[in-house]
Order: C-alpha cells, then structure tokens, then sequence
C-alpha cells in the first residue's frame, strides 16, 4: 500500500536513496572502527580518511576547506551550537565587557525554524537581547531594518537561507556584507536549501552555515556546521577531541559517509526538474477558489509549493488526502503538536484562518511528474467536498 | 493503516451526518471561529407541542474530531426532546466515537456547546427561558467567553480586550479595545449580537469600539 503512496512532504524527511545505504553499508560491517590518529591501527585510519573524504566533498558543495566544516547530529544541533556557541564566546557577562567590547545582543527574524528560534528564546532567558526581525508579505527581511537593528552590543545575526513552511530565499549576500560591514557574525540555516541552493561561502560573507542531510535522501541523524576559520565558538559537547576539538563524540562515520553521498547526487538537472513540478503544482492550485500562494512567487525552494486555502481546515485536508495516499503537510493549529499556529503565515501577516488552511507540498528526487495532477486533482476535490460542510464562504 | 482517530471517528469524518442548514431554523447557534481553527453551526427545528427536535444539522470549519463530534451529536439529539439533548455529555458523545485524543478535547467540546447553544437559543427565542435569571454584568461577561477574538484564536475576555461591561434597564452596553475600522470589528460585534440580544430581559445591546 505505502508503495503507491505519493509522499509530497520532502521538507519533513526524505526517502534514504539506495546508492547511499549501499556506500554507507561498509562503515557498519566492515570499516566499522572508530577514526583514529594516522599512528593508530588500519582499520581507524581507513576510518579516518573515509571521514575526511566525506568531509572535504561536504565542505567543497560550500566551497569551504575541509578543515572547516564540523559534523553534527543534524541541523537542530548545528544551530543550537551556532547560536549557543557564539553567545558563549563573545556575550560578555553584565559587568564583564570584553576587550572586543561586544554584549549581548542577537538578532534573527521572525520566521526562523524552531532550532534558531528557540536557541535564541533560550538565549534571552540567560540575559541576551534577541531581536526579532520582522519579514514582509512574502517572508523577506527588510536590509535597512536589519540594518538598524545593529547595535554595538551585538554579537550575532542568524538568518536563514530558506524558509522551512513557504520557502521564501533570503538575500543572504547583502545580509552578510551588512554584518560584515558592521563586524557582527553571520549565521545561516541552510537546512532546506543545501545544496539545491548554491551557497558559496567565498561570495558570500557568512560566518556559521546549518546543513543536514536527511532532506536530500541521506540518512538521518547528520548534519553539519561550516564554522569559517577564525568564528569564535565556545566548545559544544564536552568529551573528546574530535571534529576539532569543537563537538566530542566518536564520528557517526557510515551518516558522514551518506551525507557526502547524498550531496553528490544532487544535480543541477534533479533541482530543474523539481522545480517544473513545483511550478506546475502552484499553477493548478490557484485555479482552486479562494485560494493564495503562500511565499515568494519566483525567490522560493524549487521544491516548494504552499498555497492557503479559505473555508477549510488543514488538519482535515491532510487526513482526507492520506486516505487516498497522498502525505502533505499544514501550518494549521489542529496539527502542530503545540496547538499553535504557524508563525510562519503569522509572521508574514496572514490571520490564523490563512494559516489553518495552508498546506505544504515538497517534492523529492522519487517524485513522477504525474504525481503533481495526481494531487492536484485529489486537492480540488477534498477542497471542495470540506467547503460544502462548511459554515464559511456561503454569502 | 495507522491512524490518529477511532474507526467510528474516521467513519464519521469521512460521512458526516446531518450535514447543512435549516432555512428558518427554530433555533441556531455557532460556537468558535476560523481564528481559533474550529467552528460549528447548529441548526434545529423543534416540534412545538412535544419540544422533541425533529430536525438538526451542523456545518464544521475544523479538523477531524470536530467535524466527527458534530456529526455524533447530531445523531444523538434527533427524535429527543430539548431538555434530554440538552443533558447530552462531551463524555457521551465522546464515547460514542470510540475515544478521541485527549488534545483534541477543544474542538470536540465546541460542537456539544454548539448543540447546547443552539437549543438555549430556542428557549430565549420563544420566551422559554423558565429560570429568568436577570441579566447582569456578570452573565454578559460568561457569555463574551465564547466570543472569539480572531486575533488570537482565545475569546475576548481571555484576551483582555473587554474594558467595559454596563447593564441597566433592560440596556447592555459593552466596550471592545479594538478601532471600530479594524479588520475584525464587524464580525465581532455580530457574534456579541447574537449572544446577548436573545437574553430574554435585554431590549437593547451597544457595542462600542474604542481605542
């Protein structure tokens, strides 16, 4: 049954692809020693180098050296390290300024992914300042409010690269030449759009970078954190010296393997082809009445469609489309395990009526271009069928 | 395959039942609001001799559980009279359904209240209301409780938007801090309408914005 499953929540996880199990499959049978130093036993040191095989294809989609790029257990931890690992260097306790005379004052926008947005909820709670930047209608933060924002006690932006729900793209160059203008740390989660987002590190002014390989049918439980050369971070986990001595703890060294897998499958062509998907599906979605994209209609994740739809509820929509074999995902109250509703649609000024009756369609590499009228169709229909038991929009 | 709710729910989700509208209904009620994410119409006509329902039907703006539990109660109240629908339970209707999940107890509490309120307004609309508890500030404020402030998704006490309540004479005035040009001023002020100008001793409801 799940075979004939259309799975359009590739935001969420993605299917692991086969060629990566099958690179991954020796680290956990054969070369399954841990990394060791060059004067250790074979084994380790076939481990170590397969490590920093994975290490230096990761870094170069970046077009980073090796050297500085840190494995993590995925992109929640990588921006909880950023984050928390920049506050701990720099903020300067009350009282206690430090020569760099810098303090206590993050900004990120309001729309960030909960591990930004909760690390620095986090944050405040130990006596940092947060900002909240706030986003227009379609989810972009203004350049001269961010740059206003500054202050000489801030120590970090974070902005992310893409939007998780509407998948709206930031202007990450200009929001980097502005913190690097003004000498503040630039962090940005990358989750969403590594590497079918070209992000090179070169070009762009960026300190800290989030990437995670499970949305790009790697496995999960790995990610990663670039960390320019130079970044102060305070060390994450406490233990051992590995990934420089920054994050203690023996190397998921088969995840590493499966993530430089997983990047180097990803191709140009794979992205156009998803985006003509993407393009097709929010075409034949807004012929649907009293219905809106959610998002930037051109600076947004190939992959991702979000479209609101009025009268109706999310969480409803989505069962009816499971039960006839399509997975989507809402920004709707009645789904999110916290009751509340997407900060996302809120933060770009929608009401909690627009953002009960979002729904997010990603697509994937084992996407078929007729899945997108499969579930086009399907929408329509079950649209249509909740509108008719609806008390809304019969005036 | 898995699934979040009971057999029954999913049954009731996928074929509710006495779904639509009444025209000229004897009486009708709709409790929540698209802010808070669930909301349920009501809709009766009651025999006037024998006080038994003889029709009902619900429209849901909500997930699952609500749309089920309108469905459910529904069935529960047609054919009994207004004092035995009125003493149906969320327990009862709950059971009925098999079970629904702890968190989603709001949303399926709204389609009880929902029956409940339509048939209060029957009582208020044909003078029935035997207990003539006199109106007072107090009432009012229960009843601005299950006004929802869309804003927020919470109702309008709860989110302190009520600065005054005055009742005197038969006259209710209330008070919102809101512009009188805000987006939601207008759907507001119906939804204080129709739970305070049916009371039965309330000749005169004003509703003033300010702010």
């Amino acid at each position: 049954m799940f075979g004939e499953f259309v799975y359009l929540d590739n935001a969420a996880a993605t299917r692991l692809d086969e060629r990566v199990l099958g690179a991954m499959t020796p680290y956990f049978l054969e070369t399954y020693a841990v990394a060791t130093s060059q004067f250790g036993y074979s084994p380790g040191i076939e481990a170590k180098d397969a490590l920093e095989e994975a290490r230096s294809t990761i870094a170069r989609a970046l077009s980073a050296k090796p050297e500085e790029f840190i494995f993590t257990s995925g992109s929640t931890e990588s921006s909880n390290m950023a984050l928390k690992g920049v506050a701990m260097a720099l903020g300067a306790r009350s009282g206690d300024r430090r020569p760099s005379g810098k303090g206590k004052h993050i900004i990120i926008s309001k729309i960030e992914d909960f591990p930004v947005l909760y690390s620095a909820r986090a944050l405040e709670k130990q006596g940092f300042r947060v900002t909240y930047l706030d986003v227009d209608e379609y989810g972009r933060v203004n350049l001269d409010q961010l740059r206003q924002a500054i202050t000489p006690e801030t120590i970090l932006v974070s902005i992310q690269t893409a939007n998780q729900e509407i998948g709206t793209l930031q202007d990450v160059a200009a929001i980097g030449a502005i913190c690097r203008e003004q000498g503040v740390l630039f962090h940005t989660d990358a989750t969403h759009s590594f590497p079918r987002v070209l992000l090179d590190v070169r070009e762009v002014p960026v300190d800290l970078v989030t990437v995670t390989a499970h949305l790009i049918h790697g496995p999960k439980g790995i990610g990663g954190l670039y960390v320019r050369k130079g970044t102060p971070l305070v060390k994450w986990m406490d233990g051992g010296f590995q990934e420089f001595n920054l994050r203690a703890g023996e190397e998921n060294i088969p995840g590493a393997i499966g993530f430089a897998t997983a990047v180097k499958l990803v191709t140009p062509e794979e992205t156009a082809r998803l985006q003509d998907m993407r393009d097709r599906l929010i075409e034949r979605l807004l012929q649907i009445p009293h219905s809106r994209l959610n998002g930037h209609p051109t600076l947004r994740l190939p992959h991702n469609a979000n479209v609101s739809f009025r009268f109706v509820e999310g969480e409803s929509i989505l069962l009816h489309l499971d039960m006839r074999g399509f997975a989507v995902s809402t920004g709707s109250a009645c789904f999110s395990r916290s009751l509340e509703a997407s900060h996302v649609i809120l933060g770009i000024g929608g009401n909690h009526e627009r953002a009960h009756g979002s729904v997010r369609f990603t697509f994937g590499r084992f996407n078929k271009p007729e899945d997108v009228d499969a579930v086009a169709d399907a929408i329509s229909e079950v649209i249509a069928a909740l509108r008719e038991i609806s008390p809304l929009g019969k005036e | 395959m898995p699934l979040p709710y009971s057999e029954i729910v999913m049954e009731h989700f996928r074929n509710p039942r006495n779904v639509g509208r009444i025209e000229n209904p004897d009486g009708k009620a709709v409790e929540g609001s698209p802010a808070c994410g669930d909301m349920v119409a009501v809709y009766l006509a009651v025999d006037p001799d024998s006080q038994r329902i003889t029709d009902v039907k619900f429209e849901s703006y909500g997930c699952a559980s609500n749309i089920a539990t309108g469905s459910i109660i529904t069935e529960l109240a047609k054919g009994k009279t207004l004092e035995e629908a009125k003493s149906i339970t969320w327990k009862q209707a709950s059971e009925a359904l098999g079970g629904l999940p702890p968190i989603k107890t709001h949303c399926s509490v709204l389609a009880v209240d929902g029956l409940r309120a339509a048939i209060q307004n029957y009582r208020e609309r044909h003078g029935l209301v035997k207990e003539r508890v006199p109106t007072t500030v107090e009432v009012v404020r229960k009843r601005l409780k299950h006004v929802m402030n869309p804003m927020t998704g919470l109702d309008l006490v709860r989110t302190k938007i009520v600065r005054d309540i005055e009742v005197s004479g038969g006259k209710v005035r209330v008070a919102i801090d809101l512009p009188a040009d805000h987006q939601f001023a207008a759907n507001i002020r119906e939804e204080i309408l129709e739970k305070i100008e049916h009371l039965w001793d309330v000749d005169e409801v004003v509703i003033e914005f300010t702010e």
